[in-house]
């Protein structure tokens, strides 16, 4: 893990890396889009509602899976100090936060004909709102106590005890009565259809690549600004 | 009631936050890295 601590080394990889995930994620996106529009059969309960699938879920997905990934980088960054942790923390809470805020905003949109209502305060939405709200918290708090383009380490402290949320999030179907439904993808298998099910693994790897370089780019810019600031820094001193 | 409005927005929602993330993103990382590039070079 330290081999990548050297911010050279990583950007000799990170620079190849973006758009190496971004095509194929832009393509597999695209593709698992106009698939899940345009050839998939009506849902027997749902409805045509049931495309909303296809944007809801990476969504969820990736506003949990980002959080997790804070949480990773946070707990690398207090125990072994490594530079790019910090960074990457950091990197991720934008894309994170829109992606909570999509799931919150596509669900609303897929309960009003299906629940009959926009929003209901049950255990599954309340807690995924906690998380956006957790989200912007981090992103305040690591743009107020930033250090040279860095994360604090009250922002990574705050990222890790954050994570508390993520299994509440992934139980809350299970501990609480709820109008969401409970897991249909588990370790155990699928209880959706296969029709469904392949355009739906094709969103998640399509989204979850362009997530990725999201994160890159973020990193990228960051790390130019520190360049920059350390540049700046050595030539004041002269 | 038609289903089609729902779906739409969805996928506008979505496509809006997208756009807006890799736009942003992608400005921020090239305009930084001209700027370490240019400051590079003078110094």
């Amino acid at each position: 893990m330290h081999r990548f601590a050297n911010p050279a080394r990583f950007l000799r990889i990170a620079k190849p890396l973006t758009p190496a995930l971004f095509w194929p994620g832009l393509l597999l996106t695209l593709m698992a889009c106009i698939w899940g529009l345009f050839f998939i059969p009506t849902e027997r309960l749902m409805g045509d509602t049931v495309k909303i699938l296809f944007v809801h879920v990476p969504a969820a997905w990736l506003g949990m899976g980002g959080w997790t990934g804070i949480a990773i980088a946070s707990i690398v960054q207090l125990v072994w100090r490594h530079p790019l942790a910090g960074v990457a923390a950091r990197a991720i809470a934008v894309p994170g936060a829109t992606f909570a805020a999509i799931c919150l905003i596509t669900g609303s949109i897929w309960g009003r004909p299906t629940w009959g209502t926009w929003w209901v305060w049950d255990g599954r939405l309340t807690s995924m709102l906690v998380l956006f709200f957790l989200y912007l918290g981090y992103i305040a708090l690591s743009n107020a106590s930033s250090e040279k383009g860095d994360t604090s380490r009250v922002a990574a402290v705050f990222g890790v005890i954050g994570a508390i949320n993520i299994p509440i999030i992934n139980r809350s179907v299970i501990w609480w009565e709820s109008q969401h439904q409970k897991a249909s993808i588990t370790f155990s298998g699928s209880s959706i259809d296969t029709a469904y099910l392949a355009p739906l693994f094709v969103a998640v790897a399509g989204f979850s690549l362009l997530f990725g370089a999201l994160v890159l780019m973020r990193m990228r810019a960051a790390l130019a600004a520190m360049r920059i600031e350390a540049r700046m820094r050595r030539m004041a001193q002269g | 009631m038609s289903h089609a409005p729902f779906i739409i927005a969805s996928f506008a929602v979505t496509g809006v936050g997208m756009i807006w993330l890799v736009v942003s993103s992608y400005l921020s990382m090239r305009r930084a890295e001209a700027s370490a590039d240019a400051l590079r070079e003078r110094s």
